[in-house]
């Protein structure tokens, strides 16, 4: 089996005294999907924070390829390599959006403004917004802002892409023309972790599953396979808070069994 | 009658002698206003220092500033520490002193207030795409801090022209010190005294005015993001 890409080695991680993350460990290997699931307060943002350089590790390696990148200085150089996208959407708001897009290949990775404007422009009209580059972001939907800062963060052209609950600010109808642009990716081949709650979307995309409770991985796996039958008790009842029985419908069901018997 | 008044204002030099003491006015204005932003920048910086005492610092400072009438100061500074130190202190010199030291805590709490309410995520934005920290200050933290910074700024800035009119009580010949002296020179006219300080008044208003709406047209064209 090739090296992972990525390999976090039992790192730990507390907020002012109470433990967050507690002993993690995670490979993730090149063109890998992982789905990182959990109740919120799990440490699965926590998790993507550290990997990426946001939160310091108290315990514990992260390594990129072959290089240790947990407690380092330059952090800067490391973030080049791993994208990451947040909840919030934030895009610069005082610069248009090719200016977005342009800012880390042009002042990070010192490419030349042409090159990387007709990849942009490429970018944009792929994710269906080439009608957007010129535009302030105040004027974009949650959904389209979105997609532009995914655009943004792929522009860099990550070994790794890291999505923190990238849906989770928007309306529903906005959802999915989101995270049709991740699947995308995916099916390209881009290497991601990601944290999300649209459960649908974690089974169409991942190609592992991790269920994070109370600072551990609980349980990880197959997507078919958690989804259809968690291994854990936890998993179960959270996979469940996603379902809506109504005991109203089906103490009706029972009853018309009960007359059709009679 | 009233333009017996009115005629006052244009006879002789008394109307060059008004715009000579709008520009005492205008160079009291700006040379506070010039070190009140440069200082302002390095209070405000002061007020996000990890030290206690530059907090504690900065905290009194702007508390004296806001409960001490700038008249009292005035006093305090031209005739007090005249008295006290045996400075003599020029009447325009002491209203730049009192005036700075007051916009110098008011234009950093500005600042301060600018700079701390862009979101946290910008930063964090900007260092995922993997910006060293003084890329993200030049292109991301300081243009946002600017933009909200700078209509507050014009405003602080009215607010210091209009509390120039102050100086006049510590022997400062500006404006309206120059318009009472020709109230008192006229003072057999018994209108004149309305159309000097009507006069007074649409000069502060003009210089006022356009300045306020600059700020009001910055303030909605950066509003939001």
């Amino acid at each position: 089996m090739m090296e992972p890409i990525l390999r976090v080695k039992d790192i730990h991680k507390a907020f002012d005294g109470s433990g967050v993350l507690k002993g993690v460990s995670l490979d993730i290997h090149e063109g890998e999907v992982v789905v990182i699931i959990g109740p919120s307060g799990c440490g699965k943002s926590t998790l993507l924070r550290c990997i990426n350089g946001l939160e310091r590790v108290d315990q514990g390696e992260i390594w990129l390829r072959d290089q240790l990148i947990s407690g380092l200085k330059d952090m800067h150089l490391v973030r080049q390599k791993i994208g990451m996208v947040f909840q919030s959407y934030d895009l610069f708001p005082h610069m248009k959006v090719m200016d977005n897009l342009l800012l880390g290949p042009m002042k990070a990775l010192r490419k030349p403004r042409e090159a990387v404007e007709a990849e942009a422009m490429e970018m944009l009209r792929r994710v269906g917004l080439a009608e957007k580059a010129q535009a302030l972001p105040r004027t974009l939907s949650g959904g389209q802002k979105q997609r532009v800062a995914l655009v943004r963060a792929m522009l860099m052209h990550p070994e790794l892409l890291l999505l923190d609950e990238i849906t989770a600010a928007l309306d529903p109808e906005m959802v999915s023309e989101v995270l049709n642009v991740v699947i995308d990716l995916a099916e390209q081949g881009m290497t991601m972790a990601i944290v999300t709650h649209e459960m649908r979307f974690a089974e169409a995309v991942a190609d592992r599953v991790l269920f994070m409770e109370q600072g551990v991985i609980a349980e990880e796996g197959a997507p078919a396979s958690f989804f259809r039958e968690p291994k854990t008790e936890r998993a179960r009842q959270f996979l469940q808070s996603f379902t809506y029985a109504s005991t109203r419908k089906k103490a009706q069901e029972t009853q018309a069994a009960d007359v059709g018997l009679a | 009658m009233q333009d017996l008044g009115i005629s006052i204002l244009f006879k002789g030099v008394n109307f060059q002698r008004l715009l000579l003491g709008l520009w005492v006015t205008l160079r009291i204005a700006l040379i506070t206003i010039g070190i009140s932003t440069a200082l302002g920048l390095l209070f405000g910086l002061l007020m996000m220092s990890r030290s206690r005492a530059a907090r504690g610092f900065c905290r009194v400072w702007l508390e004296i500033v806001r409960f001490m009438p700038q008249l009292v100061l005035l006093y305090l500074v031209y005739f007090g520490f005249a008295r006290l130190f045996g400075w003599n202190l020029e009447g325009e010199t002491s209203a730049i002193l009192v005036f700075s030291f007051w916009g110098t805590a008011e234009m950093g709490d500005l600042f301060r207030g600018a700079l701390t309410s862009i979101p946290r995520h910008q930063r964090e934005s900007a260092a995922a795409l993997g910006l060293t920290k003084a890329q993200i200050n030049r292109y991301i933290l300081l243009p946002q801090t600017a933009r909200r910074l700078l209509p507050q700024a014009i405003n602080l800035s009215t607010r210091i022209i209009k509390t120039t009119a102050l100086v006049k009580m510590i022997n400062v010949t500006e404006v309206l010190k120059v318009g009472q002296q020709i109230i008192g020179q006229f003072y057999r006219e018994p209108s004149v005294a309305f159309w000097v300080y009507a006069t007074v008044f649409l000069m502060y208003f003009l210089i006022c005015w356009p300045i306020s709406l600059l700020a009001g047209r910055l303030e909605t064209r950066w509003s939001a993001g």
